[in-house]
């Protein structure tokens, strides 16, 4: 088998058991966290008994390693369990599945993250790469000081500009991105503009500053001076001699920015009243309702670890060393 | 086949008055200082010169470029008839890997990585549609074949770590001939390579700037090796012209009193004198690096007092491993190390200060060896506290006499590493050895990263400190010229092993066991038809 197979299973393998680790870190963090369901649901005035019935009902009387293993056990076997609320000590079960309140948020996430993503790496790569071809120019500053700016200020801050101008002064966007199962995909991205925008504004400079920055360090090598004195041309020998060797450092600050899209974005849905899976997980940590919060912070875990593994197998195979070995 | 080719072109680059400053420390310092040069058509110059002469600049310099930091102040270039101080960037990219080429000196560092090595090599000739891809390509297996590299139908599918060092610069010189230039800068080509792969790279390269008859610029320290490249030399000295003369007349009668001394080094010869009387005995040691596989085998050298022991070999050869077993760095697996007699421990922290005083080092970088924040009577007078105990008035004394004894005088005592010249540096290196009242001192390469006049004079403080003092030294060196210079006795060693060892005499003369021969007949000599005698004696 060829090395770099071995190496990339070998990080599959790594990533498994770094989950593993998390999932554990996890569930003993909400077991730290102040307060119970039980109690939060039924109030100051309920009886130990009717407590002591409630946990029992819920599970939460077994001891923290059990609960631990019918858990990841259940997640394992794509059940994350139902969730807490929509119960009451009457005995009444209106809960719902947690993965049938997580996955239309979950996919609402990918959407707008993936709409800022479309937009944002080729405009940070392409940034990156002219800033690099023309630095020290007057285009190279401004756009070092652009993005600057633009992640300078708090992204709450960026929508609210965004919704000032382009919703309320000059009204081509709306400014609430309240999408439903039945928005059609053109409505849906019609309404997502301004989040996608501003989700980008945060981005790009990170991006499109580490894209430079590794391009630059790189044009200082022998060879590309060797390249410079064969006649090619500048922009040839960005695109060929020095990018090539540069995509580790730059597929590693893309995952990074990438997670945060997924996991970071709760003030901008905040904002834009965008029904994602930020939103979700912040209100049910408010309400403690665990098996939902563990299920949004391992399914945030896990975009983490992939991503991550993504660039470090980026990182592998653009290594003429590691690929084509002696 | 000669090297020197007589009907020479008519004029293909014409320099005149050339100035070029560089900025560092923040301010300009002239490199180049008014210099002509004046190149025929299929004509090798030699540009030689010790390092900062400005040689790589010059070079440079003739194709219009400069190094970031530096520019071109005044004089004119002409190339081709072309003038290339008033041409704009373009119309110089034009002229760059396709009339005039550039053969780096580390291939190692100017192949890109993530690109095959055919791509690389036929990329010049593509980039201006000079001939379709797959004649370039052809043209390409065609010129790794001249060049004597192995399987040239396939060789050019490899990235560039998957090839050695010497394969990689005749790659580069292929790369070069490519869209067959009429000029070509070698920049110190072969500095970084071996003397037995040396050779091959030299012949590869002459002969293929011989078969298109391609005018070059050969830049380098090497005299001997420049000897069997140019037909014309130029003598470089900071930033001035010493000399320009035709190879076998430069050889012959030097004018000037710098070129002279060039030579000198290769003129110092020391009477070998044999002894039986040993100081240190390498006992069947074989060692190996931590987690590694062995890097010496069963190695048996002996050392007599009062005499100058060469090891000499190939990088890899194990010459610096055997000098870690003997202070103790490295452990050995088995064998053992005998101090006048008496087994040493082989771990250094076994040995007694007593054991340790009596081995001392001198390293070749003399920049690294020392702290540059300490002044040189701090580095000088440590080892006296450590194994003398001296202190105070009596310290500063002896300080003073060990700086005499390396020729430099009581201004050097408040200074700084960073304030003195190369040269400079390794003599206080000398002087922290000497320090320990050593009566070994290794040397491991201590005279390579200097230039050949300060080389001598290094050399000669060793012999004088030998004679007066009686020490022992075993020299680490892969310069044949220094191993004449300064050796009693010579132990060659190959891949970990002692080829043999004996008195210089014995083993600079027939018969050579297989490596040795190789060895020794891949020294340049002086004699411009050194490369083409061996040649012609192989065939």
């Amino acid at each position: 088998m060829h090395p770099i197979l071995i190496t990339i299973i070998q990080r599959l393998l790594l990533g498994l058991l770094t989950l593993f680790f998390v999932s554990i870190i996890i569930f003993s963090s909400i077991e730290f966290l102040p307060g119970d369901f039980t109690q939060a649901i039924l109030g100051q005035a309920a009886t130990e008994e009717t407590v002591a019935a409630f946990r029992r009902e819920l599970g939460l009387d077994q001891p923290a390693y059990i609960r631990y293993f019918d858990w990841i056990g259940a997640v394992l076997q794509g059940d994350f369990g139902s969730s807490f609320s929509g119960r009451n000590s009457s005995g009444v079960d209106r809960s719902r599945a947690v993965i049938d309140l997580v996955a239309p948020r979950l996919g609402n996430t990918l959407f707008l993250a993936g709409m800022a993503a479309i937009v944002s790496i080729p405009l940070s790569l392409i940034l990156g790469i002219t800033a690099a071809l023309y630095r020290n120019s007057i285009y190279d500053r401004s756009v070092n000081a652009l993005t600057l700016t633009t992640i300078s200020f708090p992204e709450f801050f960026l929508a609210y500009l965004l919704i000032l101008f382009f919703s309320s002064l000059w009204p081509v966007f709306p400014s609430l991105a309240n999408v439903n199962i039945d928005t059609s995909l053109g409505e849906r991205i019609y309404k997502c503009v301004l989040p996608a925008l501003t989700l980008t504004l945060v981005i790009v400079a990170h991006m499109m500053r580490m894209t430079r920055a590794a391009l630059i360090n790189l044009l200082a090598s022998p060879y590309i001076e060797m390249s410079q004195l064969k006649g090619i041309s500048k922009a040839k020998v960005i695109l060929r001699h020095a990018l090539p060797n540069a995509w580790a450092p730059i597929a590693t600050v893309i995952a990074f920015n990438l997670a945060y899209l997924v996991v970071g974005v709760v003030v901008v849905e905040v904002v834009f009243v965008y029904p994602g899976i930020g939103q979700l997980m912040v209100d049910s940590v408010t309400t403690r309702d665990i098996p939902v919060v563990q299920a949004c912070v391992l399914i945030f875990a896990t975009t983490y670890i992939l991503l991550n593994l993504t660039a470090d197998i980026i990182g592998i195979v653009t290594n003429p060393r590691l690929l084509h070995p002696k | 086949m000669s090297t020197e080719r007589d009907k020479k072109g008519d004029i293909l680059l014409e320099m005149k008055d050339i100035r070029v400053e560089g900025f560092s420390d923040e301010r300009w310092h002239k490199i180049i200082k008014g210099i002509d040069l004046t190149l025929h058509r299929g004509q090798v110059m030699g540009l030689i010169g010790e390092s900062g002469a400005g040689k790589s600049t010059l070079g440079l310099a003739s194709m219009g470029f400069t190094k970031p930091g530096c520019k071109i102040t005044s004089g004119s270039i002409f190339f081709d008839g072309q003038d290339l101080i008033k041409a704009n960037d373009e119309e110089k990219r034009m002229l760059w890997g396709t009339k005039i080429a550039y053969v780096a000196q580390s291939a190692a560092a100017s192949f890109n990585p993530a690109h095959r090595l055919l791509d690389q090599t036929v990329e010049a000739s593509l980039n201006r549609n000079l001939q379709t891809k797959s004649v370039a390509e052809a043209d390409a297996r065609n010129l790794y074949e001249q060049l004597q590299l192995p399987d040239p139908n396939n060789i050019g599918d490899r990235y560039p770590h998957q090839v050695s060092g010497g394969q990689l610069q005749r790659m580069m010189t292929a790369m070069a001939m490519s869209p067959r230039p009429e000029l070509i800068i070698f920049d110190e080509p072969t500095t970084a390579l071996d003397v037995t792969t040396q050779v091959e790279v030299l012949v590869a390269m002459r002969n293929i700037v011989e078969k298109f008859n391609t005018a070059a610029l050969y830049i380098t320290h090497d005299l001997a090796v420049v000897a069997q490249m140019a037909d014309v030399i130029k003598v470089l000295r900071y930033g001035h012209e010493v000399e320009e003369a035709k190879t076998r007349e430069m050889l012959v009668s030097p004018k000037e009193d710098y070129t002279k001394s060039l030579w000198s080094v290769r003129s110092l010869e020391k009477p070998e004198s044999p002894s039986d009387d040993f100081v240190i005995s390498i006992n069947n040691v074989d060692a190996a690096y931590l987690g590694g596989s062995k890097v010496l085998h069963n190695v048996n050298i002996d050392i007599p007092r009062g005499r100058t022991v060469a090891v000499v070999g190939e990088s890899g050869s194990g010459k610096s491993t055997t000098a870690r077993v003997i202070t103790g760095l490295l452990q050995p697996i088995t064998g053992s190390v005998y101090f006048n007699g008496e087994a040493l421990p082989p771990a250094l922290k076994d040995r007694s200060k007593e054991q340790l005083r009596r081995v001392q080092m001198i390293y070749q970088s003399a920049d690294t060896a020392m702290n540059p924040r300490q002044t040189i009577s701090e580095i000088v007078g440590r080892p006296l506290e450590f194994y003398h105990s001296l202190y105070g008035t009596q310290k500063q004394e002896r300080i003073l006499e060990l700086l005499e004894m390396i020729e430099l005088d009581e201004s050097f005592y408040d200074r700084f590493p960073g304030e003195l010249s190369g040269g400079q540096k390794q003599r206080v290196c000398i002087a922290r050895a000497l320090a320990a009242d050593p009566e070994v001192i290794i040397c491991d390469e201590v005279t390579s990263a200097l230039d050949q006049i300060v080389q001598e004079g290094i050399l000669q403080l060793l012999l004088r400190l030998q004679q007066e003092f009686n020490i022992t030294y075993l020299f680490i060196t892969h310069d044949i010229a220094v191993v004449q210079a300064i050796s009693d006795e010579i132990v060659v060693m190959y891949q970990g092993a002692v080829v043999e060892q004996g008195l210089k005499s014995k083993i600079m003369s027939p018969p050579y066991p297989d490596y040795t021969k190789l060895l020794l007949k891949s020294v340049p000599e002086m004699d411009p038809n050194w490369l083409t005698n061996l040649v012609d004696k192989r065939d």
